[in-house]
């Protein structure tokens, strides 16, 4: 059974429109990256999914249930943006209270303090913590009961580079066991290796859903080749690649993914006279720009 | 078994807030000092020292009780959604009446610890005074269920208001407004209408259903002494008989189940 399914969804405010027409699937064990501005509906998407704010139009489908039904919350895990706890509790008494609402084990949120690497402060009041710790507690109790579905809103804003990367590595090992997992991030870089599909939000509208390399092909934007050269070379490299000389001995130049192999083929005949080259596909970033400049002019 | 885990976190919660610290040493400060002072002269007016000291006690608690309810409520939604911890709470598989009553049974707790040692203080100070042999302490317990009620039905009204506007700041001053009316002005404009009055229709009429439809004002009757009740029945002629005993003890259960439904009637409006 499809995890989520979000048909043709929309969310009015009386006359504000902050979601209109998005539809969205999301498979057990696929990660998904919404991507979008403030205020493009990430958000207020989710918070249709989680059922805390009702549907103006469309559907949407948790496991066959309801947003908001008994069945759909049990089996959803949801880290909000800016997560917030009572400061009077430390952080071990509120993820076992928040094990207790799911039916879980007191164990299972001891295990998750110790795998979110809080077990040192497990026992220190969350008024104390640093928006990182929160953030990790905020993570631990999204993992309780193990969800089929989990929706992290800008899971990683507050954790530096290294925690960064554990998170992600939580989130693996997440989708591995089966979690569908949908999460926002303005962090486009690490999106770029860590999740299966992008979809891109603008306006309330999803300008696409794709996997990266897809939606770089149907962008089709140039890629950025960069040539070091022995300094008496560049000119000459410049001049005959087609490319802009950007100081004494380097090149910088675009192609298409089609001419990629071809414009490589021909640097590399230049022999002892090149002595490096950096190939960057376009980036998330590009793509994100790319396609929410280019939509959003018909809309 | 969710509310249960509300109740507990909650009770966490107003330990460390040290609210049940405070409302502990407020109840079992005032029924000390009043029961050692309200029993000084009884020895020679030969009434039973129990019974002064409930009809102090009950004055102060009128006061007292519904204050502690709504400090303890105010806060319960408004507060949570103000900090962003309703939204996380809500997406766990429990209803918003079991949020409430989890939360209810946490604050009755509280109420009920600090009126059990306020009156527990009362009861041995009395027995260490006077001798226990001919004390009755039936009066006792009856204030302890009242007080209870009373207490409860301002919870009620805490939640309520908590649920009606979104910022404490706004709910804090709600309350205390509530307070206020609740048990200083209701009393005085139900004087001032009596003497305007004069003993006509209204004293006759409508005058006992407004008294009993004060919680605090049923409370008050229904722990005063019988005698006390016999004269204020006797001086306000109509007052015995919808003001009777039926219908304060109605008016003390009534409040706090109506206060509790029309709470989660508003809680279940709020969007996080």
């Amino acid at each position: 059974m499809t995890t989520l399914i979000i048909n043709n969804v929309g969310k009015k405010y009386g006359e504000l429109e902050t979601v209109r027409g998005v539809s969205l699937k999301i498979e057990a064990g696929e990660k998904v990256a919404l991507l979008g501005h403030n205020g493009a509906g990430k958000t207020t998407l989710m918070r249709m999914v989680l059922g805390l704010t009702s549907v103006s139009s469309g559907t949407i489908e948790v496991l066959g249930a309801t947003p908001g039904s008994r069945a759909a919350r049990n089996s959803i895990g949801f880290l909000p943006e800016s997560v917030a706890f009572h400061g009077a509790l430390t952080g071990r008494e509120q993820l076992r209270h928040f094990a207790r609402l799911k039916s879980a084990s007191m164990a299972m949120a001891d295990d998750l303090l110790e795998r979110v690497g809080l077990t040192d402060a497990a026992d220190r009041k969350i008024r104390t913590y640093s928006k990182g710790m929160r953030q990790r507690v905020g993570l631990a109790q999204a993992l309780i009961g193990q969800p089929k579905l989990a929706l992290l809103d800008e899971p990683t804003s507050g954790l530096d580079p290294i925690s960064r990367h554990e998170f992600y590595d939580i989130v693996d090992d997440l989708s591995d066991g089966g979690t569908a997992v949908l999460l926002s991030s303005h962090a486009l870089t690490e999106l770029e290796t860590r999740t299966d599909r992008i979809a891109i939000m603008s306006k309330g509208k999803l300008l696409a859903d794709s996997t990266l390399a897809a939606l770089r092909h149907r962008a089709s934007l140039p890629i950025h080749v960069h040539v070091t050269t022995t300094s008496d070379a560049a000119d000459r490299v410049a001049a005959e690649l087609g490319g802009e000389r950007v100081n004494g001995r380097s090149v910088s130049l675009t192609c298409t993914q089609n001419d990629k192999v071809a414009v490589l083929g021909q640097i590399s005949e230049y022999g002892e006279l090149v002595k490096d080259i950096d190939v960057t596909p376009a980036s998330l970033e590009d793509l994100y720009r790319h396609y929410s400049a280019h939509r959003s002019e018909d809309l | 078994m969710s509310i249960l885990a509300i109740a507990r976190m909650e009770m966490l919660i107003a330990r460390r807030n040290m609210w049940v610290a405070t409302s502990v040493v407020l109840m079992g400060l005032f029924t000390a000092v009043l029961t050692l002072a309200g029993g000084a002269p009884s020895g020679t007016l030969g009434v039973d020292p129990l019974t002064v000291a409930v009809t102090s006690i009950t004055t102060l608690s009128v006061y007292l009780i519904p204050l502690i309810g709504l400090l303890l409520s105010f806060d319960a939604i408004a507060g949570e959604a103000e900090r962003g911890t309703l939204a996380l709470s809500l997406t766990y598989p429990l209803s918003r009446g079991e949020i409430l009553i989890g939360k209810f049974m946490a604050h009755l707790g509280v109420l009920a610890f600090a009126i059990a040692v306020g009156l527990g203080l009362t009861a041995a100070l009395t027995i260490w005074r006077f001798g226990g042999a001919d004390l009755s302490f039936m009066p006792l317990f009856k204030l302890f269920g009242t007080s209870l009620a009373l207490g409860a039905a301002f919870l009620g009204i805490g939640y309520l208001v908590s649920s009606l506007v979104r910022q404490t700041g706004v709910a804090s001053g709600i309350v205390i407004v509530i307070w206020l009316v609740c048990v200083v002005l209701y009393d005085l404009g139900l004087l001032g209408a009596l003497v305007a009055d004069d003993g006509g229709t209204f004293t006759k009429t409508v005058f006992p259903w407004l008294l009993i439809a004060n919680p605090a004002d049923a409370f008050r009757m229904m722990n005063m002494p019988e005698v006390s009740v016999a004269e204020l029945t006797s001086g306000i002629a109509a007052a015995g008989g919808v003001s009777g005993f039926v219908g304060q003890l109605t008016s003390l259960l009534l409040w706090p189940i109506a206060a509790l439904f029309l709470a989660w009637i508003a809680f279940r409006r709020v969007e996080p």
